[in-house]
């Protein structure tokens, strides 16, 4: 191993290590402070309960449309499976505001019950927590499950066909050891997710009955001050994911971001099973996903066309900044950790240790510094480059897994090559590694861009009332019902995330050579 | 010349020893049955995997050398350019690894090209060469190195017929002006017989040291003669 490498790489653990630790140490100090509050258990029952039941129904429903998608050839589904990729850029304040236009009160499926006399839905609440939760995560379960297909190789989908196995033994041989590798993966880190979804919690839960945990410490930082409330349930909140993340770490490491589902596979199967009942599963899927969306941009325009909404353009510049800041902060730990991980014999426990750590929500991260904080500076004052830490901390894990297999790909490859001409250091980093992993590291950090724009999280612990990101800015126009300014502001978030991942992707993906 | 002197190559279960003398100036080729170690034999005197007993060039011992600071050139059967490079400098890599070069080497890359038979091609990607066309750039790049010693891997086993005798032909003419040391692992007894001097032939666990072609294929030895299935 060189010695940048090992310096840099180690240097990043310790960063990572004290960005965790030192809050966690905080809030373990803090919440010896209080008595044990009980009045954190509806809480912590109402988050097991809305991510388990969020994983339950994504997966199971993703196993229909999955196997739709991978045995029918239509017009238009690199555009479905496209779509399917949206919702996990989409900010998620914003996919709440193309929810409620149309499952809200006064949305369109309310709308057409009240022409048959049935009263408006309710969604907040479980269902509506449960409903958002579906529309991020059932599109990100399909694509797990589609990915693991794809690893079947295709002699094996022939061997069935020429063998005209019965459909169980067919279920038992071909898709069984699928879904046994990616269902429990998927239904893992959709209950992470869920778990530490706060956004969604935030806008569309609330109330005794349906207040998570995040939301129970943000109740208590800003609104009781309660301080060691707040972290005896950010302890909770740490050891309920990090339970689930050494899980998922157990059990299977499928869990690839992006990566082309292009081609649809050869299947001589498909007559078995009606083709209307996947063409329905199919309808029904782009219908659900793509519904709020076009909500979003229909009333987005619309918004915006009553004129730009005020303070739409210093937040938007804020969040900008805090984007492109804590991007850079993430892609300099990943790539450190990266060429570190894959240099080091102890790789594979690295990466566990890094991601454990990091497993920790962002918003327990947000806490513990706000604690840590408190006694010496004014937290409301660091608002943003807190939010830009924790929001690198939240990328970081995505992009290790993004980068790391990337340069493994290329040691494997041209390791072997590039040691025969003597390439190193600099050299090789130039002209062999970064060329090679340069689609991963534009893909990778869009990804982190686009959603540190649009995140929702610490930044509400920290700001104060006169200062804002634009999605903050969003939340504050829903919550005095401004709800014109706020599906303008809606679009442009949404445009400028998509933007942020389009450029650093595509910037990635056009070849330069050296 | 290089000497094997209880040459012990071992990497998981596997291991292979070697005690040989290879002649100097001339094409050895490396027979034997697939898994028997072939790869494995190359890879370790090219300094990928480890050994222990003594390697020596020209009487120094090698054997503790880092794989870019050995007398070697190794050829692979695919791999063997960088596909996001240009024909050009995946050559001049052989003669600077950080691809600052000078105008002379500029012109001693064109040159090499043009001895393989691909002049002005340098701008080309390898995407845009044929299988063949590809394994001449990485003989171009070898060329350039000017090592003493060539170790290639099957480099022409996915070529057709005429196209690999082509190559093969190529080869020997420029490890002829070269006066460079070839070893040269293949599965195709044909190949050795085209031209090669010496063989070697690598199957549980030892490598003999080098025949004579024609004695090789004129007494073979039980175990060649059970690879060949006569």
């Amino acid at each position: 191993m060189s010695p940048v490498v090992k310096t840099c790489g180690i240097a990043a653990i310790l960063v990572v290590a004290v960005l965790v630790l030192a809050p966690v140490m905080a809030l373990l100090a803090q919440a010896e402070t209080g008595g044990w509050a009980v009045a954190a258990w509806p809480a912590i029952r109402f988050t097991l309960l809305q991510a388990s039941l969020s994983a339950l129904i994504s997966v199971v429903l993703a196993i229909p449309l999955a196997r739709a998608l991978m045995r029918r050839q239509f017009w238009g589904r690199g555009l479905m499976i496209s779509l399917l990729g949206a919702p996990f850029l989409l900010p998620s304040i914003v996919a709440v505001l193309g929810l409620l236009a149309i499952w809200g009160r006064s949305g369109v499926v309310s709308d057409i019950l009240a022409t048959v006399g049935l009263g408006p839905l309710d969604i907040y609440g479980l269902k509506g927590v449960l409903l958002a939760h579906v529309f991020f995560n059932l599109p990100l379960a399909t694509r797990m499950l589609l990915q693991g297909w794809q690893a079947v190789p295709s002699e094996h989908f022939r061997l069935a066909a020429q063998l005209a196995l019965a459909p169980r033994a067919r279920f038992a041989l071909l898709e069984m050891p699928v879904l046994r590798g990616a269902v429990p993966s998927a239904l893992l880190v959709i209950f992470m997710l869920s778990m530490s979804s706060f956004a969604v919690a935030l806008a569309l839960g609330g109330g005794p009955k349906a207040s998570t945990i995040e939301l129970a410490i943000y109740q208590a930082l800003r609104f009781e001050f309660d301080l060691a409330a707040a972290a005896q349930l950010a302890i909770v909140q740490l050891l309920v994911g990090l339970s689930a993340a050494a899980l998922a770490f157990h059990f299977g490491r499928a869990v690839r971001f992006g990566g082309g589902l292009g081609a649809p596979f050869q299947n001589w199967d498909s007559r078995r099973w009606p083709r209307w009942l996947d063409g329905l599963v199919l309808i029904t899927a782009a219908v659900f996903v793509g519904l709020p969306l076009a909500a979003i941009l229909l009333k987005g325009v619309a918004g915006l066309a009553l004129g730009l909404p005020a303070g739409l353009p210093l937040a938007w510049a804020i969040s900008l900044l805090v984007a492109l800041v804590s991007t850079t902060v993430a892609l300099a730990l990943a790539l450190a950790l990266a060429f570190f991980i894959t240099a080091s014999q102890r790789g594979d426990r690295i990466e566990l240790f890094t991601l454990l750590l990091l497993a920790t929500s962002p918003f327990v991260i947000g806490t513990g510094l706000f604690i840590l904080i408190n006694p010496v500076a004014s937290p409301f004052s660091l608002a943003l480059p807190i939010t830009a830490l924790v929001n690198a901390a939240l990328s970081l894990p995505i992009m290790l897994r993004i980068i790391r297999p990337a340069l493994e790909r290329v040691n494997a490859d041209y390791g072997v090559l590039a040691e025969g001409l003597g390439m190193a250091g600099r050299a090789r980093f130039r002209l062999l590694t970064l060329p090679q992993i340069r689609p991963e590291l534009g893909f990778a950090t869009g990804l982190a861009a686009a959603l540190s724009m649009g995140d929702l999280g610490v930044i509400t612990l920290f700001a104060p009332s006169d200062m804002q990101t634009l999605p903050l800015l969003m939340y504050r126009q829903m919550g005095s019902y401004r709800m014109d300014a706020a599906a303008g502001s809606a679009l442009i978030l949404v445009a400028s995330s998509f933007a942020l991942f389009y450029i650093f992707d595509k910037g990635g993906r056009d070849a330069g050579t050296g | 010349m290089l000497e094997l002197d209880n040459l012990r190559i071992t990497q998981d279960d596997f291991s292979l020893t070697a005690d040989m003398v290879v002649p100097q100036g001339a094409t050895t080729a490396i027979l034997g049955p697939s898994g028997g170690g072939k790869s494995t034999f190359l890879l370790a005197l090219a300094g990928f995997v480890p050994t222990t007993g003594s390697l020596r060039w020209q009487g120094r011992d090698i054997s503790a050398h880092l794989p870019a600071e050995r007398p070697v050139s190794m050829l692979f059967q695919e791999h063997n350019l960088f596909p996001h490079l240009s024909i050009a400098p995946n050559v001049g890599l052989g003669l600077r690894a950080d691809l600052n070069l000078t105008k002379a080497e500029k012109t001693a890359v064109e040159a090499a090209l043009k001895r393989v038979g691909l002049g002005g091609r340098g701008a080309d990607l390898p995407r845009q060469l044929s299988g063949g066309e590809r394994q001449r750039v990485a003989l171009a790049r070898a060329l350039l190195r000017n090592k003493p010693l060539w170790l290639l891997d099957e480099p022409f086993a996915a070529l057709g017929p005429a196209l690999r005798r082509d190559m093969l032909t190529l080869l020997e003419e420029i490890r002829a002006e070269q006066q460079a040391t070839v070893l040269l692992v293949t599965h195709a007894p044909d190949d050795a017989r085209a031209i090669a001097q010496n063989c070697v032939f690598v199957d549980n666990g030892r490598a003999t040291p080098p025949v004579e072609t024609e004695t090789f294929f004129r007494q073979p030895t039980p175990a060649f003669k059970a690879y060949l299935g006569v």
